[in-house]
Parts: structure tokens; C-alpha cells; sequence
């Protein structure tokens, strides 16, 4: 049973880490650019030269 | 800047969706035999290649790998070209990944019917296949890693990562779980023995779950759903964050599977946690899917498609959910060993797997043909009964799981089990059953319709093959600028820098838990009195393995009263230590054999018994659904091979003595004179060589070493009771028929007049004599060597009475 004394410690301090990394990674504007990928992804799939009938509408 | 031409292979995706169509059929197909067998035994067609114990693995393979895993490609082949602007890298590893896979699929099919297994479930093939998986799974992977290198777009899309990760899952999974030391060409051992070869199975079956059902998955959502619903995805953001906790988290999970099993709690603990801390990256995804919907919920009004994938991310958030739930130990209780897991299975796959597939291939179809769905309503049919046949099959079956659990641990007043008969809490649970084969068969039929409304519409449109398109050349961006560009951003258009990270995080979790279990002894303490199996013994073990026993009997006792009343003294580490590989099963459609070979214990039976049941188990328990194993009556014990065995299991540190191999056939030889005497005994004339005489040996030593030795002896047999008396009031009478009914009646037949080696109870040849004195006591202790079990500790002196007063005065003569 000892070992869960350790078990707790280890995983107070891996919390702590992964909090420290997410607020960094907040901070650090890691999460910042994320409006062209997600759009970008929607344009590119109509055959050649179909393109210009493409109506797809993005709000 | 000039545009390139692309040309995009059409084809290999095409022969994707075909397999995904004809391997679907299949899947599901074979899922309603087996339930056709659970509910009627004579589906198992009498052939020892169509029982449920060989059969289940077909229908799980098929639907993972075969249906799932050929519309995972489709996906991945179609969606990576475009969002990559490139061809795939290699023309002839695409090629190789699809023919590959469509021959491990028909050597899987094969293989399993015939009994080749390693019985580690949804790793139940044997070593040979395993190459193969490994050699066309890397194909896969250099094939997918190659095509981001070449590709012309900046950024990698975060469908890619999902990919990415499931590559790279399913290698370090498939190749740790596969160690393994072959004996011929379709048998081989698994390197771990009992406790870790758990450890190590349940973190590959559950991480199966997760990076071959939920990582491929989350990409294909990722890329579908926004195609399908023509909106971006609701926020990247979470998709980032959601992504590296998900893959990070996962690996950790796997011991969920073994909770109050025979595993050091520090495991348990892990599992447990992790689990539960799941559920907010898998919510990520359920929201990031549902919000993306923001605005368009209209769109699903119409479209069968989004209907499709709608279904599909609720009920990955209800699973996501429930998983997390299931983990907690005491819901654990009643969930594992019970249709629960089956129910939850059944929705994840059913819904959340089938359910984007099918949303992905009523969008892409179309697309990928030029032309218009055939029919919106048809397929909109299809959601409807697929749908409503998903709640058809699962709302019975957790009822099935609350009803057996609650049977199984309910107790009388007096404190006996109210139901020590495990075949009645079977029995009771059946008419649910009829409800899973309905509820199959709906889906089924969906499926059909889907099909033809897909041929139709390929065959009115038409497609090109290899696709052109223009896309720009890519400008390599070069070292990052710490100013313009963050880390994941700049990570995002490095691939392989991208692989390895991903493979550091995945790894992580399994080695925290497998390289203890493996390396530090102070895990599995050993039981002096635990011995090697004898060569007979290991013969009977690998035709368990080899008949697929562990589908539906454990052996593995869990520290609850109601299961050691019922089974016998609880599992210990220590025990398995020989157990290469481990069989303690995942689902008790038949009970717990861990203490079959218990002398005295509850579940102990004599070599007859055993003999009679194995030819017919419903002449020994008229509703059982055990299917019948005449052959192993017929076919002989493999001989030649014994050595090897033994040698094998020496290498893998089973402490056989020195030169042992070469006496081993002898030593099997005679232990199989012993169990013939014994069987002749009982008036059965059986050939020695035969397997039926190893199933026994192996039976009766299931839990023999850990037990103390029975009161086979006069001077430690158990005071005798002298009984004046009967109670002989029809009250009485009617209560010992009942008990009679219940507990007598599967060996003694239901009117008592004996079945194949039992004796009869209405002539006037009494074994064990016929006073009350003689009957109260046969009942009270038993002569368990014979077969007659002691029923002290499931009746009270009173209900012996009362059925030893239905046996004498009761039975019709």
C-alpha cells in the first residue's frame, strides 16, 4: 500500500506539469491561428474544371 | 505561381469502399449466426468449425479489421490526396496495403475456423498472419508518412494528426502484444505468462479500441463532417488540445479490463484513473463535432449523410461517458462479465463506427463519381432502421446484464446463494436474446439497402481513375520564427518530427505498466504448490485455447462473496504463472471454470460428467447452449508435437526438469490410463488417445494446486447426522421438488431416473443406502471423487431434509 503514497505524489506533480504546459502554451499564443486551416480545408476538393460552379458557402 | 498538376488515384480508394461493403456484409452477417447460436444451440451446426467458440473471433475480426479497417483506408486514401493536394506517395505500396490487407483478412477467416488461435481476443491470430499485419501495416504507414512529405499545402490538417497517431498506436501495439514463440507453423505461445500476458492484452485490446475505432475516426469526422455540413470545424483550437491529451491518455487505460482480477492494485489504480480522465478529451471531439453543426442544423434535416454522422458523435459521447463509468470498480461489479460490455460494445460500434462510415460513404460516393446519391430517401430509410435496430439490440442486452447480475449475487434469507445454479441466471436472460438477433437483423438490412442504393449510384455516374487537379508548388517555409510562428503551428508542417513526438507520447502510458508487471518480481509473488501443467494437461489447454473456450467460460474468480459461494476460493497472481497465454476470459455466457478441478469445491465434476457433457451438453442441462464437441471423442491427441511443447514452455521459463520432452508422450500416456479407468469406472469405454482425454486432465486441474485436499478418506470424511425422520407435509414435498428441480434434476434427470452414468434415484439400488440417515448425508457432504456434490453450503438442513423426503417418498418408482 505504500506505494500509492508515491503513486499520489507522482501524479499531483504530473498534474502540475501538464497545467504549467497548457498555461504556457496558452501564453505562448500556441492555440492563436486557427481560423484559415479548418476553412482552407473546405475549398479544395471539386474536380479541376468544375471549380467555377463551386458554390460552397462559408459563414 | 504556375500551378501543378495533380492526379489523384481514384482507384485504390474505390477497391477500399468495395472491400468496406462486402466485408461489412460479412461482419454483421456472421454477428446474427452467433446470436442465432446463443439463442438456439443447433446453429452451431454440429461441425466443430461453426461453434460460437471459433465463430465469435470471425465476426469481431471481420467487423474491426475487415469492415472498419478497409473504410478507414477509403477515408484516409481519399482524404489525404485532397487535403495534401498530392498522390499518395507510392503507387505500389498503395497496391501492396490493399491486396495485403484483403489476404490477412481471408487467412483471418480461415485460420480461426479451423482452430488456429492465440486467443488473445482481437489478437487471435497466429504468428505468420502477424508478419503479415506488421509488413503491410508499415506499408501503410511509410505510404501515408511519404505522401506529407510530398505534399503542397504548408499545414498539415488536423484529420492527419488522427491518422498519424493511428499508425503509429496500432504498430507499438500489434508488434508488443505480438511477441510470441512459435512451436509449428499455426501454433505458437505467447512470451508473457498469467498476470503480464493481461496486462499487456487488455492494454492492446483497449487501445485497439482507441486507435483502430476512435483515433481513424476522430480523422475522418474531422475531414467528413465539415465536408459534409459545409462548415468549418467549430474550433481548432480544441482540436489541438483535445488530440495530444486523447493519444497521451489513452495508452494508460487498458487495466479498466482486469479490475478485482488477479492484478497488483497499483495497476488498477492507473487504469482506473486514466480512464476516468478520459472523458474530457473524448467530450473534445463529441463538441468540437456537434458545434460544428452551429447554423446548419437544417442541413441534417435533409441529408441522410449528416443524419448519419450526427448519430455517430452522440453516441461517441454517450460510450465516452459510459467507458469512464464502466472503469469505476464498483460499477465494474456488474458491467464486466455481463452483456454490459456487450451492449457497450455494440453502440460504439454500431453507431459510432458504422455511423460515420456510412455518413462518409453517402457523402463520398457521390463525389467520387460525379453524380447525384440514387435515392436520398432510401438512405434515409437506412438511418431510420439502423438506428432504431442499434437500440433494438442494446437496450436488451443492459437489461440482460442488470437482471444476471442481480441474479448472481442475490441471496436467500438464510444466507445461500438463491440461484447456485449459474444456468438459471443464463436462462432467465434468453428472451433478451431474441431481441439482440432482431435488432442484428435490422441493421443488416440496412446495410443491404445502403449497398443498393451505392451500386445504383455508381453505376450513374461514373468515375475517373486517376483525377487531375491544380495546385501550387510549395514554398518551403524553412526554420521557424519564434516571432510569427508557434510551436504546434510550426510542428503542424514538419510530419515526420511530428511521427516521432506523437510515437513519444503513445509510448509512455504502456511502458509505465508493462515494464513493471514484466521486470519486477516483487508483482507477481509465486504459490509454492503451483505446478507446471503435465504434458496431458497442456495438451487439454491448447485445445481450450484451440476451441475458443475462453468466448464464453473465465477463469477468474473475483474477491465477492456471491462469486466465491458460487465458484470457489478467489484467483491469486501466483497462479498463472505457467499460463502462456492466459485464458481469463472477458465474458461468462457459461460460469467461471477457474475451480473446476477443485475436489469438493462447487464446481467441481468427475471425469464422467465431463465425458457425458462435452458429447452433449444438453442431455446433462436440457437449456443449456452449449454447443456439442463429439469430435473431441474422435480426433486424436497430437503427439509429435509434445516435445516441442515442452521444450517451448522450458525456454519461456516453465521449470520442467532436464531431458523432460523426451519423456513426455510417455508421462501423458499414463496420466490418460488413469482418467480411462477412472471414466471406465463409470461404465464409459474411452480411447486414451483421444483429446476428450486431455479436456478432462485439463479441467481437473484448473485451480487443483491451491485447493486442500478433499475428505476422500473415511477417517477425514464429516460426522454423519443421524436423521430419525422426514418431513413428509405436501408443503414439504412441494419445496424438495423445487430444490429437486433445481439442483438435482441436471445431473439425476427430472424425474430422477438418472442420465448417462448417474444413478437412478426411483429403482431399488441404492449406492450410497436409503435410510434418511444415508440420503440426509450423501446430500450434506457428497462423494465428490464420484461425482456427487456436497450441497451444505447452498441448502439449509431444513431444504435437504426436504428434498431428501422429495427424493425417497416423491419420485415416481
Amino acid at each position: 500500500m505504500n506505494i500509492f503514497y508515491l503513486l499520489i505524489g507522482v501524479s499531483l506533480f504530473g498534474a502540475l506539469v501538464f497545467l504549467v504546459l497548457f498555461i504556457w502554451a496558452v501564453k505562448d499564443k500556441q492555440f492563436d491561428d486557427d481560423k484559415t486551416p479548418p476553412i482552407r480545408m473546405l475549398f479544395d476538393d471539386e474536380p479541376a474544371e468544375e471549380k467555377e460552379n463551386d458554390t460552397t458557402e462559408v459563414k | 505561381m504556375e500551378d501543378q498538376k495533380v492526379i489523384y488515384d481514384n482507384k485504390t480508394v474505390k477497391l477500399f469502399i468495395l472491400a468496406t461493403l462486402v466485408w461489412g456484409i460479412v461482419g454483421v452477417l456472421v454477428g446474427i449466426v452467433i446470436a442465432l447460436q446463443l439463442r438456439f444451440p443447433a446453429f452451431n451446426f454440429g461441425l466443430e468449425f461453426t461453434t460460437f467458440g471459433r465463430v465469435r473471433p470471425v465476426h469481431t475480426n471481420a467487423i474491426i479489421f475487415a469492415f472498419v479497417g478497409n473504410a478507414i483506408f477509403a477515408g484516409v486514401y481519399y482524404s489525404m490526396q485532397r487535403l495534401l493536394k498530392t498522390r499518395m506517395f507510392s503507387d505500389l505500396l498503395s497496391k501492396f496495403h490493399f491486396w495485403g490487407w484483403q489476404l490477412i483478412i481471408v487467412l483471418a477467416a480461415v485460420t480461426l475456423l479451423l482452430g488456429f488461435t492465440t486467443s488473445k481476443e482481437y489478437a487471435e491470430l497466429e504468428w505468420p498472419i502477424d508478419i503479415l499485419i506488421a509488413l503491410v501495416w508499415v506499408a501503410f504507414g511509410v505510404n501515408m508518412i511519404g505522401t506529407t512529405v510530398i505534399r503542397r499545402v504548408q499545414h498539415i490538417y488536423a484529420a492527419i494528426w488522427w491518422y498519424i497517431a493511428t499508425f503509429v498506436g496500432v504498430a507499438i501495439l500489434h508488434i508488443v502484444n505480438s511477441f510470441e514463440l512459435p512451436i509449428s507453423l499455426f501454433k505458437s505461445y505467447s512470451l508473457y505468462a498469467g498476470a503480464q500476458d493481461a496486462v499487456v492484452q487488455w492494454w492492446y485490446g483497449h487501445n485497439a479500441v482507441a486507435f483502430f475505432l476512435t483515433t481513424p475516426f476522430l480523422g475522418l469526422m474531422y475531414y467528413y463532417l465539415p465536408k459534409a455540413a459545409e462548415r468549418p470545424i467549430y474550433s481548432y483550437k480544441l482540436s489541438i488540445i483535445h488530440f495530444w491529451s486523447l493519444i497521451f491518455l489513452y495508452m494508460w487505460a487498458g487495466p479498466h479490463h482486469l479490475l478485482y482480477q488477479a492484478l497488483p492494485d497499483w495497476t488498477q489504480a492507473l487504469g482506473v484513473t486514466f480512464s476516468v480522465m478520459l472523458i474530457a478529451p473524448s467530450w473534445g471531439g463529441m463538441i468540437n463535432g456537434l458545434l460544428t453543426l452551429r447554423g446548419a442544423w437544417d442541413k441534417v434535416r435533409d441529408k441522410a449523410e449528416l443524419k448519419f454522422l450526427v448519430v455517430a458523435v452522440t453516441a461517441y459521447g454517450m460510450s465516452t461517458f459510459e467507458g469512464p463509468m464502466m472503469s469505476i470498480k464498483f460499477v465494474n461489479q456488474l458491467t464486466h462479465f455481463t452483456d454490459w460490455t456487450i451492449a457497450h460494445v455494440h453502440i460504439a460500434g454500431m453507431a459510432w463506427n458504422g455511423g460515420i462510415v456510412f455518413g462518409m460513404l453517402y457523402w463520398m460516393v457521390p463525389k467520387l463519381f460525379r453524380t447525384k446519391l440514387y435515392s436520398e430517401k432510401l438512405a434515409n430509410a437506412h438511418f431510420w432502421i439502423a438506428t432504431l435496430g442499434i437500440l433494438i439490440y442494446a437496450i436488451p442486452l443492459y437489461w440482460s446484464a442488470i437482471t444476471q447480475w442481480l441474479m448472481l449475487r442475490e441471496y436467500t434469507p438464510e444466507g445461500f446463494l438463491a440461484y447456485p445454479n449459474f444456468l438459471e441466471t443464463l436462462t432467465q436472460i434468453l428472451p433478451m436474446y431474441t431481441f439482440r438477433i432482431i435488432g442484428g437483423t435490422m441493421f443488416l438490412i440496412g446495410f443491404f439497402l445502403m449497398v443498393f442504393n451505392l451500386a445504383k449510384t455508381m453505376k450513374a455516374g461514373s468515375m475517373v481513375a486517376q483525377e487531375e487537379a491544380y495546385a501550387p508548388v510549395l514554398v518551403e517555409l524553412g526554420a521557424r520564427d519564434p516571432k510569427k510562428e508557434s510551436m504546434h503551428r510550426f510542428l503542424e508542417r514538419r510530419s515526420v518530427r511530428f511521427s516521432v513526438i506523437a510515437f513519444i507520447v503513445l509510448a509512455i502510458g504502456g511502458a509505465v505498466e508493462i515494464i513493471p508487471m514484466t521486470f519486477v518480481k516483487s508483482n507477481v509473488p509465486t504459490i509454492e504448490a503451483v505446478k507446471p501443467y503435465t504434458p496431458l494437461e497442456l495438451a487439454g489447454r491448447d485445445l481450450y485455447v484451440s476451441e475458443g473456450c475462453y468466448n464464453c467460460h473465465s477463469q477468474m474468480v473475483r474477491p465477492f462473496r456471491w462469486e466465491t459461494d458460487r465458484y470457489g476460493e478467489y484467483s491469486k497472481i501466483g497462479e498463472f504463472v505457467y499460463d502462456h497465454p492466459f485464458q481469463w476470459g472477458s465474458r461468462r455466457t457459461g460460469p467461471d471454470l477457474a475451480r473446476a478441478g477443485v475436489i469438493g469445491g462447487p464446481m467441481y465434476k468427475n471425469a464422467a460428467w465431463h465425458y457425458n457433457h462435452f458429447m452433449d451438453p444438453q442431455k446433462m442441462n436440457e437449456q443449456s447452449i452449449m454447443p456439442k464437441y463429439p469430435w473431441l471423442a474422435e480426433k486424436n491427441i497430437d503427439l509429435d508435437i509434445i516435445p516441442a511443447k515442452i521444450r517451448a514452455m522450458k525456454k519461456l521459463g516453465v521449470p520442467y526438469p532436464e531431458g523432460f520432452d523426451k519423456i513426455a508422450v510417455d508421462d501423458l500416456k499414463k496420466q490418460a490410463a488413469v482418467i480411462v479407468a477412472d471414466l471406465k469406472a463409470s461404465g464409459i469405454t474411452a480411447d486414451p488417445g483421444k483429446q476428450i482425454i486431455a479436456m478432462i486432465a485439463y479441467m481437473h486441474k484448473l485451480g487443483r494446486d491451491i485447493s486442500t485436499p478433499a475428505a476422500s478418506d473415511s477417517a477425514n470424511a464429516p460426522a454423519k447426522v443421524v436423521v430419525e425422520s422426514l418431513p413428509n407435509t405436501p408443503a414439504d414435498l412441494t419445496a424438495g421438488k423445487e430444490i429437486f428441480g433445481k439442483l438435482c434434476a441436471s445431473c439425476h434427470g427430472p424425474e430422477g431416473k438418472g442420465l448417462a452414468t448417474f444413478p437412478n434415484l426411483t429403482d431399488d439400488e441404492w449406492i450410497h443406502g436409503n435410510t434418511p440417515t444415508d440420503v440426509v448425508n450423501t446430500i450434506t457432504n457428497g462423494y465428490p471423487v464420484k461425482g456427487m456434490l456436497p450441497f451444505k453450503n447452498q441448502l439449509t438442513e431444513q431444504q435437504i431434509k426436504q428434498v431428501a423426503s422429495f427424493t425417497l417418498n416423491g419420485l415416481k418408482k
